[in-house]
């Protein structure tokens, strides 16, 4: 026997790491989140409660600020799932990986731990990103940043959890859609456009409501528990957090399933 | 030391919707000397090989490995070392990362990325992204990812197509060595001038079917010898070699002399006193074999 699946995990992190990709993609969505996170302290912060835009209790604001690292940084571990798979189509290095090991289901189970794994490291970039700045800044308004409550600790757990799942419904997208081209531009189309534009959409009917809390972004904010899009929404009772995290696991699973059968499976020429 | 299997193709087809890419395939590929698969581009060579390797699910018929299937190998890499034209790189990667990844995913020692390095006169050249590699360091690598586990089969598809000529007598020399230790080696090319000073035995498909099989001697069964000559009077030089009884023609650069030798060509000139600018004996028995075998003159 070979090494197998902690042979294919070995390997899919040495891919990961021995490209530059990976450190771009951090660097980027670090500077977006802490830029997002800044913003929103000083905006709610600076102008207190006093001001006429939604009124949000001050015990709320800490976690509203620190929830950017998922709302807007969660597209950033799905970009770097999808492109670890449809760059092994583009460049055509399924070939070597499948004559290392022949054994296809394991290696894309060797990578989809991978991604998962390397998606929380993500999700911790990005909270240092967003509690870095945001704490700091609410500080120095004079709010409580909250960092000594459990309650933070407990998002910031279930924010990482996010952030992996994210990773690796990435890995599922670009296994179903296995050109680079248009796996980006799913991405950033749905995550940017078309699922804020539904949710917004959907929020104007009870029924339509109810199944758009079943879109991925809005499981992701249910398993986080906070964030701008249910903040401006009211907070209308959505999903529990572990629902929303199993929404996300659905995704990632059916995705990478559908993938492994249709495109992973096929004839590499 | 890792000793050849023999590899066995046994009714192996592939069918693409109406098109047949290749079509009840058999032969086997014995140890202990270098074979060549031979055909012109587009005659299913590396779709084989794909199914060979496991790549591409034949139609029908099996391809093995002293009857064991690559996908069913316990250490494929340290059986079997192959690598395929197509250029199977990140560029963004360095050598070294690229044969590292596959060395942990086969679960080689860490020792075996620097060692295939080695073999292919690489080491220098480890950490430089394969992006920035000519297509004759790229051959290179490919031939250290099919060396990576030892293996003691070497399937290899054009190697030679982009090597200078100092890296195709090197690669000669490395595969012949290799057949020598009793490994199996197998290469495929589309052109049998480059490799039939390689190869002992040569396998020749041609649309998909075996046209082929044998020793390479056993192409050369035409007894046509010809010889090249020129001076710089060459009518007349034509017409003494016509009076001899020779059948000429002519060519740029000189006048092709059918059923001839050299020495015998030198002295009827010699002797006409007709000062010679060229001369040389032609062999073209198993270029013409082979052009006749795949049907396709004038298209290689």
């Amino acid at each position: 026997m070979s090494a197998g699946y902690l042979g294919a995990v070995r390997s899919e992190f040495t891919k990961v790491r021995t490209t530059r990709l990976w450190w771009v993609l951090l660097v980027i969505m670090a500077a977006y989140v802490a830029l997002c996170a800044g913003g929103m302290a000083a905006i709610l912060g600076g102008l207190g409660g006093g001001a006429n835009g939604p009124a949000i209790p001050e015990a709320q604001l800490p976690l509203l600020v620190y929830s950017f690292a998922t709302s807007v940084g969660y597209v950033f571990p799905v970009l770097f799932g999808a492109l670890a798979v449809t760059s092994e189509f583009r460049f055509q290095s399924l070939t070597p990986t499948f004559l290392a090991n022949p054994r296809r289901g394991i290696v894309l189970g060797g990578k989809a731990t991978t991604l998962l794994v390397v998606g929380a490291v993500f999700g911790v970039v990005a909270l240092i990103a967003s509690i870095g700045l945001g704490a700091s800044l609410l500080a120095a308004f004079g709010i409580d940043p909250l960092l000594g409550e459990p309650d933070t600790w407990a998002f910031v757990g279930r924010s990482i959890l996010a952030m992996a799942l994210w990773s690796a419904i990435g890995v599922g997208l670009g296994v179903l859609v296995p050109s680079q081209v248009a796996a980006i531009v799913i991405v950033l189309a749905f995550t940017q456009f078309v699922e804020p534009l539904l949710r917004l959409a959907a929020s104007f009917t009870d029924w339509s409501a109810q199944v758009a809390q079943f879109l991925p972004g809005a499981a992701s904010d249910a398993l986080v528990g906070a964030s701008i899009y249910t903040a401006m929404s009211g907070g209308s009772a959505g999903l529990d957090w572990w629902q929303g995290g199993l929404v996300l696991v659905a995704y990632a699973a059916i995705a990478t399933l559908i993938g492994f059968f249709t495109s992973w499976r096929r004839d590499v020429s | 030391m890792p000793t050849g299997v023999p590899i066995e193709f046994s009714g192996l087809t592939k069918t693409f919707g109406q098109v047949s890419a290749v079509s009840d395939l058999t032969f086997t590929v014995e140890p202990g000397q270098v074979t060549g698969f031979l055909g012109p581009n587009g005659a299913g060579k590396t779709t084989s090989l794909r199914m060979l390797l496991g790549l591409v699910r034949p139609t029908s018929g099996t391809a093995t490995f002293g009857g064991t299937a690559y996908a069913k190998l316990d250490s494929p890499l340290q059986t079997v070392g192959a690598s395929l034209e197509a250029a199977s790189f990140h560029p963004g990667r360095s050598a070294r990362n690229h044969l590292a990844v596959y060395a942990q995913s086969a679960g080689l020692p860490k020792t075996a990325p620097d060692a295939a390095l080695e073999k292919v006169g690489l080491s220098g050249y480890g950490d430089r992204r394969v992006g920035g590699y000519s297509l004759g360091m790229r051959q290179r690598l490919g031939l250290a990812f099919a060396l990576l586990g030892d293996p003691g089969v070497l399937v290899l598809d054009e190697p030679i197509n982009g090597l200078d000529p100092e890296g195709i007598k090197w690669i000669r020399l490395l595969l012949r060595a290799m057949a020598a230790e009793g490994r199996t080696v197998l290469i495929s090319s589309h052109l049998l001038s480059e490799v039939q000073q390689t190869v002992d035995d040569v396998i020749i498909i041609s649309h998909g079917t075996l046209v082929h099989r044998g020793e390479l001697s056993s192409l050369d069964t035409s007894d046509t010898k010809q010889v090249q000559v020129n001076a710089e009077d060459r009518d007349r030089l034509a017409a003494v070699l016509v009076d001899a009884g020779y059948q000429v023609s002519n060519l740029r650069s000189g006048v092709l002399v059918e059923n001839a030798d050299a020495a015998t060509i030198g002295r009827l000139a010699f002797e006409a006193g007709i000062p010679l600018t060229g001369l040389s004996q032609k062999r073209t028995g198993l270029e013409e074999s082979f052009l006749t075998l795949v049907g396709e003159e004038g298209s290689l």
